[in-house]
């Protein structure tokens, strides 16, 4: 007879732990309160989603059939019930969540929906200097302000208006997201292009008397205008 | 404290070499001690303007690579015993100078001189970009013409953005050098005016160097300007804009229009 050598066996660790969980208190009429729960779950639909549920019938007298509907009617949507309790044992069938006891009461750490972001993203963007030949001024959330001239071969993209305090020499593009009420204001137009909402002019279509004011270009149905301001 | 000095304009051919030698050349003379670096590796000029072109043995690129020590390498003017030159390698292209290497030398020579100045290559590559990297101040040379005025441009935009000191949040001074100003043409219209040239770029003039074969001369012999014909009119604008880069204040002179003899016996005025 051979020694088989066995394994030596690790006794099963068991641990406690215990959990937070959402109890539902049904009343009657069951179907009212199945009506709330709805209402609940149309103002935030994944409210219950991935939480634990517990179900405490003790406000109520239900046969095992009612609760196996009840579950059944929480389960279509999308609530997964964890337990019961407040019920007599027998009253569960073996397909049933398993009966619980000993529930404390706590308080729920209130998950309040987080506050948009505090700093919202800002809507206008201000050059202190001169944009020079080269460089690309992109701004696609709002307004931009330049305090300076733009020089031939630089370009300003705005998804609003744009505002130029100085001679316009280079590139402007104004209202890029489909905005056809943007602007683009200037001391003195010399610019290369000008568009709004992707309607364009460039320096060939720009009459010379313009040049030497202060003008303001828009869009006037699909014709980029420009007017002397003042 | 030493200062480093880039002489740039992104166009080429609106005078960089030539500027920096006549500046260097100033400086050098006014008591300062210059050292005048080549950057433009592959197509350098400044030793040929310089006259120094028959003693490089080591260049910028042999120091960077640890060929040589830059005592080795620098050169020193034989009529300004303040000049030096750091030429750079003709034979190598502008991919061998890398920033650690430039930042290297640059640190180098801060302890030895009082002035760096730099010529830049033209264009806005790694040779212009390295040449503007460590600089404290910048020369931008410019032609009175609308292509070099943009170039111009372009360039004063990366001396903002692409230097070290701007990166820490600092400015480089810049300072605006007009070449080879013609004031009858200017004056005809047939070029940009100064006025004009100063608004679109909006930075402080530092001289105007009027047009003159007294410049070709000066190169083609190899002399800076400034020391071939000291009272040609070339000559005393850079010793003005170099007056000026110092800290003097001297009055601008812009360059009238000179009547030819046929202009003053027709009686005819520019127009």
């Amino acid at each position: 007879m051979g020694v088989v050598a066995r394994p030596i066996r690790q006794p099963v660790r068991m641990r406690g732990r215990s959990y937070v969980a959402f109890v539902f208190s049904p009343v009657v009429p069951i179907i009212e309160w199945l009506e709330e729960i709805d209402a609940t779950l149309a103002q935030s639909p994944g409210f219950f989603v991935g939480k634990p549920v517990v179900l405490d019938l003790s406000a109520v007298d239900l046969s095992q059939s009612a609760i196996a509907q009840l579950v059944e009617s929480l389960q279509q949507r999308n609530i997964r019930i964890l337990g019961i309790e407040g019920v007599d044992g027998d009253r569960l069938s073996p397909v049933m969540p398993p009966l619980l006891v000993g529930g404390r009461r706590c308080m729920l750490a209130k998950n309040e929906p987080k506050k948009a972001e505090a700093r919202s993203k800002p809507t206008s963007l201000l050059l202190d200097s001169q944009v020079r030949s080269g460089q690309s001024i992109v701004f696609p959330d709002g307004d931009v302000t330049v305090v300076g001239s733009v020089s031939s071969g630089a370009e300003i993209v705005a998804g609003g208006s744009i505002h130029i305090y100085g001679t316009l020499r280079g590139r402007a593009m104004a209202g890029i997201n489909g905005n056809s009420t943007a602007r683009i204001y200037c001391q003195k137009i010399e610019a290369e292009l000008l568009a709004i909402d992707g309607y364009y002019r460039t320096a060939e279509e720009i009459d010379a008397n313009l040049c030497d004011r202060p003008s303001q270009v828009w869009l006037d149905g699909n014709v980029v205008q420009i007017t002397p301001l003042n | 404290m030493a200062k480093v000095l880039v002489v740039t304009s992104g166009k080429g051919g609106v005078g960089k070499t030539t500027s920096t030698a006549a500046l260097g050349a100033t400086l050098a003379q006014m008591g300062q001690k210059v050292v005048v670096v080549d950057f433009d590796v592959g197509l350098r000029n400044l030793d040929l303007v310089l006259g120094a072109e028959r003693r490089v043995v080591f260049d910028f690129i042999n120091v960077v690579q640890g060929i040589a020590n830059l005592s080795q390498a620098l050169i020193r003017d034989k009529r300004l015993d303040n000049l030096w030159l750091l030429p750079a390698s003709q034979t190598r292209d502008k991919d061998a100078l890398t920033e650690e290497g430039v930042s290297k030398i640059i640190a180098e020579l801060r302890t030895r001189f009082d002035w760096i100045v730099c010529d830049s290559p033209a264009g806005i590559e790694r040779g212009a970009t390295l040449a503007m990297r460590y600089a404290d101040e910048a020369v931008i040379i410019t032609n009175p013409e609308v292509s070099s005025v943009r170039d111009s441009d372009r360039i004063i935009g990366m001396l903002d953005s692409k230097t070290v000191k701007a990166e820490q949040g600092g400015r480089v001074e810049k300072h605006l050098l007009i070449t080879r100003f013609d004031a009858a043409r200017a004056a005809r219209g047939e070029m940009l005016n100064i006025d004009d040239v100063l608004e679109i770029l909006g930075i402080p003039l530092l001289g105007i160097i009027p047009e003159s074969q007294d410049v070709l001369r000066a190169s083609n012999v190899g002399s800076p300007v400034t020391l071939n014909d000291a009272s040609s009119a070339p000559a005393r604008a850079y010793v003005d804009a170099a007056r000026r880069l110092i800290g003097e204040t001297v009055p601008m002179i812009v360059p009238a229009p000179r009547k030819g003899l046929m202009d003053r016996l027709l009686g005819r005025r520019a127009a």
